[in-house]
């Protein structure tokens, strides 16, 4: 495990160092603050609606096929490894599991989800 | 020992932040040259001092909190951004000495920090509670998400060659024949991706400035936006290191003959010439939109890559 102290110390490091440059920013200027710079900003307009507004149910689905998807690149880590060594069967076995993975694809596919311009098929 | 790391890391850390200013004035130079313009030529030797010019002034500029922000989240979400475009750095090998943390898991670490890096844009976008910086994190994320897998599956497949995770063995197989020879479809689809993940050119559509203004950092004054424009240029650089280590052999000499110069040398190298193929890029082609984005990512990258596994 000492191996991963440089990754902890990393962390560390570029965590104060972030914390210290937002600190310095903060201290070495100076603040004028009024009412309009502190709303948010959309286009000089005084801002109308709220922005957690209700979007594109698109982004919603494609994280939800993201996750899906980015499991089955890490189950196929480990016969990355070890795929040689298990051989015939490890590829039969490998391959099963892209079939069936291709035909989850292939379904959502043919749904209409991965095309973007048209969420409403679904 | 901790004192030791501490070096190191801060031997990687202080020169990848001065790259990052550098690469900035790089750009502009380069972009200018290529469309027949100067670019930034007044301070220091041809525009060197340029950079430190500019972080000063970001430095003295006011920060704004806005008042409809979710404050904590909004002070915190520029930090996390910086931190994990710097942590990557600890697991690669930089020079034939290896890594600050020569990880087993090495790629699985990068792909991993790639992920986390998502969730600084996530809450600058929500933080901010401004319509514009929610759209822009909304196509951000789900364009950082989207081209991750085709990585993810890039990076397994070179594993499956190098039948490794480790940076370092995956560097030494590549001691005869760099991998982007055999696997050069790869190598394309990987440039695609890192431009896609990098939220660069052509691909900018998060910040797309015509309609988006600046994307998830619009709310961002001061030391805010410079946090995430270091983090954007140390994701470059990080992309480009990879890409070296991944396809370009890394810190091998192209020729053994040449093998005496230090591997350190060699990776700059290529490294340099992948983040001129970026500047590049961006100084030639225009936008694309963002269906024709999406649906490339999804089908024709995923396809291929499935393909090619």
């Amino acid at each position: 495990m000492i191996e991963y102290l440089g990754v902890i110390v990393y962390f560390m490091v570029a965590t104060v160092l972030g914390v210290v440059m937002f600190w310095a920013a903060t201290q070495c200027s100076s603040q004028r603050l009024d009412l309009e710079k502190l709303t948010a900003y959309e286009c000089g307009y005084d801002a109308f609606g709220e922005a957690r507004s209700p979007f594109d149910v698109g982004f919603y689905l494609v994280a939800i096929l993201f996750l899906v998807f980015d499991l089955e690149v890490a189950f196929l880590i480990p016969w990355a490894l070890g795929g040689v060594l298990s051989g015939w069967a490890g590829l039969a076995a490998l391959l099963l599991f892209l079939a069936v993975l291709v035909v989850g694809f292939v379904y959502e596919w043919g749904k209409g989800a991965l095309d973007w311009n048209s969420p409403e098929t679904l | 020992m901790t004192v030791y790391v501490l070096v190191q890391v801060l031997a990687t850390v202080v020169p990848l932040l001065l790259a990052v200013a550098f690469l900035t004035l790089v750009e502009r130079r380069v972009m200018g040259a290529m469309q027949r313009r100067q670019g930034p030529n007044v301070w220091g030797f041809g525009g060197l001092l340029q950079p430190f010019f500019d972080g000063l002034k970001l430095l003295l500029k006011e920060p704004i909190l806005p008042s409809t922000a979710d404050q904590p989240l909004f002070m915190w979400a520029p930090v996390l951004t910086f931190l994990t475009s710097q942590a990557a750095w600890a697991a690669l090998p930089t020079s034939s000495a290896g890594a600050v943390s020569d990880l087993n898991l090495g790629t699985m670490y990068f792909l991993a920090i790639g992920s986390l890096g998502v969730y600084g844009i996530l809450l600058a976008g929500w933080a901010s509670n401004s319509k514009y910086a929610f759209l822009g994190c909304c196509r951000s994320v789900a364009q950082m998400i989207s081209y991750e897998l085709p990585m993810g599956l890039i990076v397994l497949t070179t594993a499956v060659v190098a039948n490794s995770l480790n940076w370092t063995v995956l560097v030494e197989t590549q001691q005869w024949v760099w991998f982007l020879l055999p696997l050069w479809p790869l190598g394309v689809i990987w440039m695609i991706c890192c431009l896609a993940e990098t939220n660069r050119a052509p691909f900018d559509l998060p910040e797309a400035e015509a309609e988006l203004v600046a994307g998830y950092n619009v709310e961002y004054s001061s030391m805010g936006f410079a946090l995430f424009f270091i983090a954007e240029y140390a994701n470059l650089i990080l992309m480009s290191t990879v890409t070296s280590l991944l396809f370009l052999g890394g810190t091998g000499a192209p020729l053994a003959i040449l093998s005496f110069l230090p591997g350190a040398l060699w990776l700059s190298l290529k490294t340099l010439l992948v983040l001129f193929m970026f500047v590049w890029v961006r100084a030639t082609l225009p936008r694309y939109r963002y269906d024709q984005l999406m649906t490339l990512g999804w089908t024709v990258c995923a396809v291929a890559l499935l393909f090619m596994l």
